[in-house]
C-alpha cells in the first residue's frame, strides 16, 4: 500500500452516526439500509457512490452511537479510507476493528471539494489534491491499532484465539 | 516521567498490570465488566459473517458479562420480535450469569442499579452511553460489537491511554438549573469535540453538591463532548448509593496531587441559566433567555440520561394541579421498572397522569425513534442525550434538548419556556 488514488466525497463537520445510518433504518437488510445512508445530508448518496471513493470530512466524523452499521454501509460502498480533521473515538475504534483506514490531518477539509481527485502517499505520509497540488501530512497508524488493522481486524484475531484454545 | 497519575491513568495502569502509564501509551487491559445491550443480535451476526462458530464464543468469566434487551421493548414489529427471540435463544451459549431479558429497563440504568458498575473498575459496553458509570468512579466507555465479541471471549482489549482534561465546576447552581444545564452549557461554549479522544475529570464544589442521579446525567453526556471517559471521584454519596446494591469489594481511585492534565477549565456555575440545545447538534446551545418563542408538539423525559426518580419528581412538582398544553403530547418513560415502581409508590406517576402525561414503559424507544416517532415539521423538547437529525423519526422534525424542568414547563405552555418563570 504505497499510493492510493480516489474520487473525493466531501462532508462537513460532526457527521454523526444517525446521519450515516438513521436509527429507523438499522433493522433493514443491508441492501435496503444503504439507500438511507448519509441521507440527512446527502440524499441518494448510494446512487452516486463508486467503489474506491474516498470520504473527506471535517471535525468529529462518526460522533454519536457505537453502532457498527455506520461502518458496514461505508464498507459496503467500497470505501476503504476516511480522511478527516478528527474522528470520534468509537468510530475510530470501529474503523480499526473492521478494516477502514482512518487518516487524520489538520486543515485537510478545506483542500478538497466534492469530486476532486485525492492521492494518499503512505511512503511520504502525505495527502495531496491532484488538481491543485496542495499537500498535507498525516500520521499513519502505529502500535496496537496498526497490528490489529494489518491482521485484518478484530474478528480474525478472535478466530485465531479460538483456534488456539480449541 | 511523572509517577503521579490521575484517576483514569490509575485504572488503566492497574488493569494492564503496570505500575505507571501515561497519556498516549497503548495498553492491553483486563476488562472488569462488559455490557451488551440489544446489540447482542448484531454481535451474533458479525460472528457468523466472519466465519466463526458463534456457539463457541463464551464469556471469559460468567460473572463479568451483562446482557440487557432494552432498545425495542416491547417489540414493535414481527421482525423485532424475531431478532429478540434469536438473541434470547443465543445468550445461554455465552454462559453468563446476568441476562436481563426485556423486563428490567434501560441497560445503563440496570448496570448501576443492580450494582454491576463499581468504583475503580474498567468497563466496556456495546453502546456509546456506557460513559454513564463514570459518575460512580468507573472508567467506562463504548465499543462496537465486534470488539465486544473479542472482549467476551478474552476479557481484554487495547486502549490508548487518553489525555485527561479537568472541568472544575464551582459556585452554586441557581434555582431550576440542573446538571443537564451544565453539560449543555459546556457543549455550547466549548464545542462537542472539546474532549475528543480524552477523558474528563469532573470536580468542584457543584459536583460535590449534586446527587448521584445528577452525576449519572453528566457521565452519560460526557460522550456528547467526545470523551472516552467522564469520571467523578467516589464520595460518601457514591458509597451510600452502592450500599444496598452490592456486597462485592471495590477499590475507588483518586487523582494524585501532581497528576497530569492536558487542560483545566474553571466553570462558575452561578452564571449558568437553563440551557437548550437547538437542532441538530448537542453543541448548538442557547441560554433560555436568548430564545424566541418556539412552539412544540411533543415533550419527552426518558432514556439512560434521565428517567430517574429525581427527574420525574421535578416534572411532577411543576405539573401538579395543572394540565399539559392541549397541543403537546408529553411522554415520560422511567429508566427502569425499579424507578417506575418507586415513582408509582410515591404518587409521582399519579400526579403526572392527572396532568395529562402519558407514561411509557422503561426502554430506549422515545430517545431513538422507536416509540413516539415525530412527523415532518414537528418539534420535540426532550430530556435525553441526543438531538441528531432524524433520531426521533422524520429528518424534517426538530429535537431540542433541555433539563426535565425546562421540558415540563414547556409542555405546560406549549412552547419552549423558562422554568424559573413558572415556579
Amino acid at each position: 500500500m504505497d499510493t492510493i488514488k480516489g474520487r473525493v466525497r466531501k462532508f462537513g463537520d460532526n457527521i454523526d452516526t444517525d446521519t450515516i445510518t438513521p436509527a429507523n433504518t438499522l433493522q433493514l437488510p443491508t441492501e435496503e439500509m444503504i439507500k438511507h445512508a448519509f441521507s440527512p445530508v446527502f440524499p441518494n448518496f448510494y446512487e452516486t457512490v463508486q467503489e474506491g471513493d474516498i470520504i473527506v470530512a471535517g471535525n468529529n466524523f462518526g460522533c454519536g452511537s457505537a453502532r457498527e452499521q455506520a461502518i458496514d454501509v461505508v464498507k459496503h460502498f467500497g470505501i476503504s479510507f476516511i480522511v478527516c480533521e478528527s474522528m470520534a473515538r468509537t468510530y475510530f475504534r470501529n474503523c480499526i476493528a473492521l478494516g477502514i483506514y482512518p487518516l487524520l490531518a489538520e486543515g485537510i477539509s478545506s483542500f478538497f471539494s466534492e469530486g476532486d481527485e485525492i492521492e494518499i502517499n503512505f511512503q511520504n505520509e502525505e495527502i495531496k489534491n491532484v488538481k491543485t497540488g496542495e499537500t498535507a501530512p498525516f500520521k499513519p497508524l502505529s502500535g496496537l491499532p496498526k497490528q490489529i488493522f494489518d491482521g485484518g481486524g478484530i474478528l480474525p484475531l478472535l478466530k485465531e484465539k479460538l483456534l488456539k484454545d480449541s | 516521567m511523572s509517577t503521579q497519575m490521575n484517576m483514569v491513568e490509575k485504572i488503566l495502569a492497574r488493569a494492564s498490570g503496570q505500575s505507571n502509564v501515561s497519556a498516549n501509551d497503548y495498553v492491553m487491559a483486563n476488562i472488569d465488566m462488559a455490557l451488551v445491550p440489544e446489540a447482542i443480535f448484531k454481535l451474533r451476526s458479525v460472528l457468523i459473517k466472519a466465519g466463526i462458530d458463534e456457539k463457541e464464543v463464551k464469556a471469559w468469566d460468567p460473572e463479568k458479562v451483562v446482557v440487557v434487551i432494552d432498545h425495542r421493548v416491547p417489540p414493535t414489529s414481527v421482525d423485532n420480535a424475531r431478532t429478540q427471540k434469536v438473541s434470547r435463544d443465543y445468550v445461554p451459549n455465552l454462559k453468563i450469569k446476568h441476562f436481563y431479558d426485556v423486563f428490567p429497563g434501560v441497560c445503563h440504568q440496570i448496570m448501576v442499579e443492580k450494582g454491576h458498575a463499581l468504583p475503580g473498575q474498567l468497563i466496556v459496553g456495546a453502546d456509546s452511553h456506557t460513559t454513564t458509570y463514570g459518575a460512580l468512579n468507573v472508567a467506562s466507555t463504548g465499543i462496537g460489537v465486534s470488539e465486544m465479541a473479542y472482549v467476551i471471549q478474552t476479557g481484554e482489549l487495547w486502549f490508548r491511554v487518553p489525555e485527561t482534561i479537568n472541568f472544575e465546576i464551582n459556585g452554586k447552581l441557581a434555582d431550576q438549573v440542573y446538571s443537564k444545564d451544565i453539560i449543555l452549557y459546556i457543549a455550547g461554549k466549548y464545542g462537542t469535540d472539546i474532549a475528543q479522544y480524552k477523558a474528563i475529570e469532573w470536580t468542584g464544589s457543584v459536583i460535590d453538591d449534586i446527587s448521584v442521579a445528577a452525576r449519572l446525567t453528566m457521565g452519560n453526556m460526557s460522550v456528547e463532548l467526545g470523551a472516552k471517559f467522564g469520571i467523578f471521584k467516589a464520595d460518601q454519596k457514591t458509597l451510600d448509593y452502592l450500599k444496598d446494591r452490592t456486597d462485592k469489594e471495590f477499590q475507588p481511585v483518586e487523582s494524585d496531587l501532581g497528576a497530569n492534565y492536558a487542560e483545566k477549565y474553571l466553570i462558575n456555575a452561578s452564571e449558568i441559566e437553563p440551557q437548550v440545545a437547538m437542532p441538530h447538534t448537542v453543541g448548538n446551545v442557547k441560554g433560555i433567555s436568548e430564545m424566541e418563542d418556539i412552539e412544540i408538539n411533543q415533550a419527552v423525559i426518558a432514556s439512560c440520561c434521565h428517567g430517574r426518580i429525581e427527574d420525574m419528581e421535578i416534572a411532577a412538582k411543576i405539573l401538579k394541579g395543572k394540565k399539559v398544553h392541549p397541543g403537546v403530547r408529553f411522554y415520560v418513560a422511567p429508566a427502569s421498572w425499579m424507578e417506575y415502581k418507586e415513582a408509582l409508590d410515591r404518587g409521582i406517576l399519579s400526579t403526572l397522569v392527572d396532568s395529562g402525561v402519558m407514561i411509557g414503559n422503561p426502554a430506549c424507544g422515545f430517545c431513538t425513534g422507536i416509540q413516539g416517532v415525530l412527523a415532518a415539521g414537528e418539534r420535540c423538547i426532550s430530556a435525553s442525550p441526543r438531538n441528531f437529525k432524524g433520531r426521533m423519526g422524520s429528518n424534517e422534525a426538530e429535537i431540542f434538548l433541555a433539563s426535565p424542568a425546562t421540558v415540563a414547563v414547556s409542555a405546560l405552555r406549549g412552547k419552549i419556556s423558562d422554568p424559573r418563570e413558572v415556579l
